[in-house]
């Protein structure tokens, strides 16, 4: 009996392969009200990381009624210096209160001698950095007491001295540590017209096997100068047709996985947010029907 | 092993570069960058995202000074006072302090103290949930020896006072489309701000009742603050520590170690 109610409680807990939505305090009137049904949401650990008052008490109703995913916006992973022990000691309170589906974090850094820039800042791709982000992740995983996902960047400029790839170096830290990915798609595509790549040869060298869960945003189109396209990862609009186009090729590559749709800024009414996610999620579902064989 | 040191030390010089750059606004780009000129993205990320955490925390001040004035001396106060911690609720206490001494705000002299109000309101608002004292909770307190009571304060509750009306500036700037005008003849005001449930509050207290409260706060005895509040005109204890109570501004009571019996909370 008890065996079957952990399995119905671990059931309950893991993050369907459906659409998901960035939880906001602007829709908590709405979502209460409503009850929508969404597949999951999910939340910046960052955010609840206050003492009480009504963000827990919101997120609390939330965890009792879907399934949750945690994602740490400022754990710096990438960072030089030792991981921030008092930091990591909080993200373990609030996993083992909320029992996360998932958790993930940054293939970034954000702080830098205790001062904390609330960015996702770029690392060089290197055999040696590689070592040391896969120190930090193992670290992670044994305080967390569970596999975490790292997401791939948006980036702006490349390091002079990378060595490889960003796949390749995403490959390597996740045979290194078993920490799984979170493909961020809007990411892929930002990143690939900011150095001038191609988004799709750098989706289908993407380590698709790890991939355990996707994140879809929106971005901003700033002003192409001399150095060619400039796109900003703002998460301040809906999701752009060529980033829904990238997602459909991810999927084929990865199955039907937990999809979520991240909006940050010029945060717009729940139902917005739901439109998107069944758009998601009219994707997903294309991947489901029979014949669309997982490519990996 | 070696490997792994040397990857940290020259990582540690990149970010080093990187960090220094990014704090100083309209400066070059670190070394070892393509393209060069697109780290300012990096650099406005770091200032609009940290300005907009501010501008979350002190609307009032925003509304107070206009949203350019804002957003220049949030940056000024954000080179000086970067965040220590990711845990950005914790970030932007020292906002008034530092507006107190920001020269081009000295036309708004009550500027700092409803900083101050706005940051124990944010600071309610995340602050642990316990249960309120009741009145009826005290009634178990044995009426002999009710001046010996120390009261726990609840975790939300804090006290502010200013020479200027901030609570009246605050409540205007915070809910009218078009604020009303404060007098400048207007006495200075003072409040418990508190979240005893869901809603922060700010309770107006006058001088007499502020005077009560603080000394109760800094662990004075019921008789003891009494005292302080009869200081000035006007004071009247029982009605004092019924508003305090119907706030929400304690959790529990205890006697005082120096009165017969052990201290016990209730």
């Amino acid at each position: 009996m008890l065996a079957v109610q952990h399995a119905g409680q671990h059931w309950l807990a893991s993050i369907p392969a459906r659409a998901g939505i960035e939880l906001k305090p602007e829709h908590m009137r709405a979502i209460m009200q409503t009850l929508p049904d969404i597949g999951w949401f999910e939340v910046h650990a960052e955010n609840y990381m206050g003492a009480g008052g009504p963000p827990h008490r919101f997120l609390e109703w939330v965890r009792e009624r879907y399934p949750l995913s945690i994602h740490g916006v400022g754990l710096s992973i990438g960072g030089a210096g030792p991981l921030d022990k008092p930091h990591l000691k909080r993200l373990r309170a609030l996993i083992d209160r909320y029992e996360p589906g998932l958790f993930s974090e940054h293939l970034a850094w954000s702080t830098h001698e205790g001062v904390y820039f609330n960015d996702l800042l770029p690392l060089p791709y290197t055999a040696e950095t590689v070592a040391h982000v896969a120190a930090h992740v193992d670290e992670a995983q044994c305080a967390l007491g569970r596999q975490i996902l790292i997401e791939n960047p948006s980036t702006y400029v490349a390091f002079d001295a990378c060595e490889m790839g960003e796949t390749e170096f995403l490959s390597e830290l996740a045979r290194k540590t078993g920490c799984g990915l979170l493909l961020d798609v809007n990411n892929i595509y930002v990143s690939a017209a900011n150095h001038g790549f191609d988004a799709d040869e750098h989706l289908d060298a993407f380590p698709a096997k790890h991939v355990k869960e996707i994140h879809l945003a929106g971005h901003f189109e700033a002003e192409t100068d001399e150095d060619g396209r400039l796109l900003i990862d703002a998460h301040d609009g809906p999701v752009r047709d060529a980033v829904w186009s990238l997602y459909a090729r991810a999927l084929r590559r990865t199955g039907p996985l937990p999809a979520l749709i991240e909006w940050d800024n010029d945060i717009p009414d729940f139902e917005t947010l739901q439109s998107e996610a069944e758009k998601a999620e009219r994707l997903l579902n294309a991947q489901r029907r029979p014949g669309h064989a997982r490519l990996r | 092993m070696r490997a792994s040191v040397d990857a940290a030390e020259s990582l540690d010089h990149l970010q080093a570069s990187f960090s220094r750059k990014l704090m100083q606004r309209g400066g070059a780009a670190p070394a070892g960058l393509t393209p060069p000129k697109r780290f300012r993205v990096y650099r406005n990320n770091v200032f609009a995202s940290l300005i907009n955490a501010l501008r979350a925390r002190y609307p009032v001040i925003e509304r107070l000074t206009g949203e350019d004035f804002f957003k220049t001396a949030a940056g000024h106060f954000i080179e000086a006072h970067p965040p220590r911690s990711p845990v950005l609720i914790d970030y932007g206490e020292g906002f008034s302090d530092f507006l107190a001494s920001f020269e081009p705000a000295g036309a708004l002299p009550y500027l700092a103290d409803v900083a101050r109000l706005e940051w124990l309101r944010h600071r309610a608002y995340h602050a642990a949930d316990r249960e309120a004292l009741r009145s009826s909770d005290l009634a178990r307190a044995p009426s002999d020896r009710v001046f010996a009571l120390k009261f726990e304060f609840h975790p939300s509750a804090a006290l502010v006072d200013s020479s200027y009306p901030i609570v009246s500036i605050w409540e205007t700037n915070a809910h009218d489309a078009e604020t009303r005008p404060i007098g400048p003849d207007l006495a200075g005001e003072a409040a418990l701000v508190v979240r005893p449930d869901y809603d922060v509050q700010n309770v107006r207290l006058d001088e007499a009742e502020h005077a009560f409260a603080t000394a109760l706060a800094q662990g004075a005895t019921l008789g003891e603050a009494a005292a302080k509040g009869a200081e000035f005109d006007g004071f009247n204890l029982t009605p004092a520590l019924a508003k305090l109570i119907t706030a929400g501004a304690f959790c529990s009571f205890a006697f005082s170690p120096s009165e017969p019996g052990d201290p016990r909370h209730v």
